[in-house]
């Protein structure tokens, strides 16, 4: 579904922030993505969502291979995955559902879809009451299910969550991560990278740390990215 | 499209300080470039009414047999390049002589001027060079004493004409220049305000072309309206100095709605590119 394989990333200003990373995300997977500030841990993200392409190396997600992809294929691509944020990047003047109802709305989405999918969406993350909502009238820990109804209204395959609890108080916390394991427990793989060790060993889910760049542990089963080297 | 429209409205709605900036620009960048249009059209024209002046006249041996001349004339007037073909008797070149000379008037006789033809062109061949080429052909026929045209005058009219267009040609494209670099300025200045709506457009897997869609539109709009507020503006100026200074003439329906098309465009194009390099970079 996921595959890195020696995936090298390297920018220009910064240089080497990711190297020789080689893993695998299954179906339905929930995984944690861990590491210290600059780690590498947004990087990683955003080579699945192909908002970076590799330096070196190769990315496959649902298919789409990193080499030579085209714009287009990467917006086909983020069709069929969600992603959310820190800072939650919802449009500050429109209401949730008018934000959750964008995302079907530039995928030329079929009118009449859009009305129940947003609703299906908005109660799934439990905000049925507060679709016409602004989002400044709504708490951290709202806004970050809003985001996530966003994510979630095309029904996507894989949830990416780029320290979704970073911004929130502990309780919120622990309803944002709440909601993502019912989301992982419908059948969408997560992939989620966080500060928050507490929560990462409460959970039990596979861990993945990464330090300077490197994958220097990975509590799911090792053997899962050597046969992805097999394979390839 | 409904979306796109809805996405524009949205957008104006905004930032309507923005918007209004983005339009005054537009129109004064427009009206600068309007401006010296209205110069270049009004030379343009002057110069045209001076140069439809231009005739040859060929004077005719005394003695001429009027079926002779009625024959050269309708072979004068056949030729492609001129217009028309008028007989001037002594009579009437005595009158016409008297007309524009006004109080030494006396000073003619009857028989002190001879008949002659007045040819004149037909537009696109008043230069030197046809001017010339048919003077000779009709200096050629037996009973034309002398063939008149202006010679010097009308390569002066012309040396004026060219460097009036060549200027014209290169004020033109800079005065344009200056108002597209300016445009495009403004419109990035909008592009830049929706940068946000831009990345969460590409998140949730718009295409660029989608996501252009509504700048196309916005840069459309405020090109028709900076242009349509350029031409109010250079129309009031030409009042003015019609009123005050000289007789203007204003743009012809059709230039001043290629001049609205060409804002639209400025705005379409200016659009395009401001999304597209912004694209590029996300």
């Amino acid at each position: 579904m996921i595959r890195f394989q020696h995936v090298y990333k390297e920018y220009p200003r910064s240089g080497l922030v990711l190297q020789d990373v080689s893993l695998f995300v299954g179906k339905g997977e929930f995984i944690f993505l861990t590491g210290p500030s600059g780690a590498g841990k947004s990087s990683l993200l955003k080579l699945i969502y192909m908002e970076e392409l590799p330096t070196k190396g190769d990315v496959w997600v649902s298919g789409v291979r990193s080499k030579g992809v085209k714009r287009k294929e990467v917006a086909k691509l983020r069709r069929k995955l969600g992603v959310v944020f820190q800072d939650f990047r919802l449009l500050e003047d429109r209401t949730a559902e008018a934000n959750v109802a964008f995302a079907l709305e530039v995928i030329d989405a079929p009118r009449s879809a859009i009305q129940p999918k947003v609703a299906r969406a908005l109660a799934q993350v439990g905000l049925a009451a507060k679709g016409t909502s602004m989002p400044r009238e709504m708490s951290g820990g709202e806004q970050q299910r809003v985001a996530i109804a966003r994510a979630l209204v095309n029904d996507p395959f894989v949830l990416v969550a780029d320290e979704p609890t970073g911004n929130l108080d502990e309780r919120a916390t622990r309803g944002v991560f709440q909601l993502l394991r019912d989301i992982n427990a419908s059948g969408t793989a997560v992939v989620m990278a966080t500060h928050n060790l507490e929560l990462v060993r409460r959970s039990g889910y596979r861990t993945i740390e990464i330090n300077r760049g490197q994958v220097v542990f990975d509590s799911g089963d090792g053997d899962r990215a050597k046969k992805v080297e097999v394979l390839a | 499209m409904r979306l796109a429209l809805r996405e524009t409205m949205i957008g104006f709605r905004r930032a309507p300080m923005l918007s209004v900036l983005s339009i005054t620009t537009i129109a004064f960048s427009l009206f600068a470039f309007g401006l010296f249009s209205l110069v270049a059209v009004n030379i343009r024209k002057t110069l045209g009414e001076v140069e439809s002046r231009v005739e040859i006249r060929a004077f005719l041996a005394d003695g001429t047999p009027v079926e002779v001349v009625s024959a050269a004339m309708g072979d004068i007037g056949a030729f492609p390049e001129v217009s028309r073909v008028e007989y001037v008797s002594p009579d009437s070149a005595l009158a016409r002589a008297r007309a524009e000379l006004g109080e030494f008037k006396d000073v003619f006789e009857s028989a002190f001027l001879p008949a002659s033809i007045d040819i004149r062109m037909r537009e696109g061949h008043r230069d030197p060079e046809t001017l010339k080429t048919i003077a000779g052909r009709i200096k050629s026929f037996e009973f034309v004493d002398d063939v008149r045209y202006g010679e010097d005058w009308v390569d002066k009219l012309y040396r004026i004409r060219n460097v009036a267009t060549a200027a014209g040609l290169v004020l033109g494209l800079a005065f344009a220049a200056v108002a597209v670099i300016i445009i495009g300025a403004t419109i990035r200045m909008a592009v830049m305000a929706r940068a946000r709506e831009i990345s969460i457009m590409r998140l949730v897997g718009a295409t660029d072309a989608f996501i252009r869609r509504p700048f196309l539109i916005d840069g459309f709009l405020k090109g028709i309206l900076g242009g349509l507020l350029a031409l109010g503006l250079t129309w009031f100026a030409s009042q003015v100095i019609s009123h005050n200074f000289i007789q203007t003439a204003f743009f012809s329906r059709g230039l001043a709605s290629l001049g609205l098309l060409g804002g639209a465009m400025i705005g379409v194009v200016g659009s395009s590119l401001s999304v597209g390099r912004h694209l590029r970079k996300v």
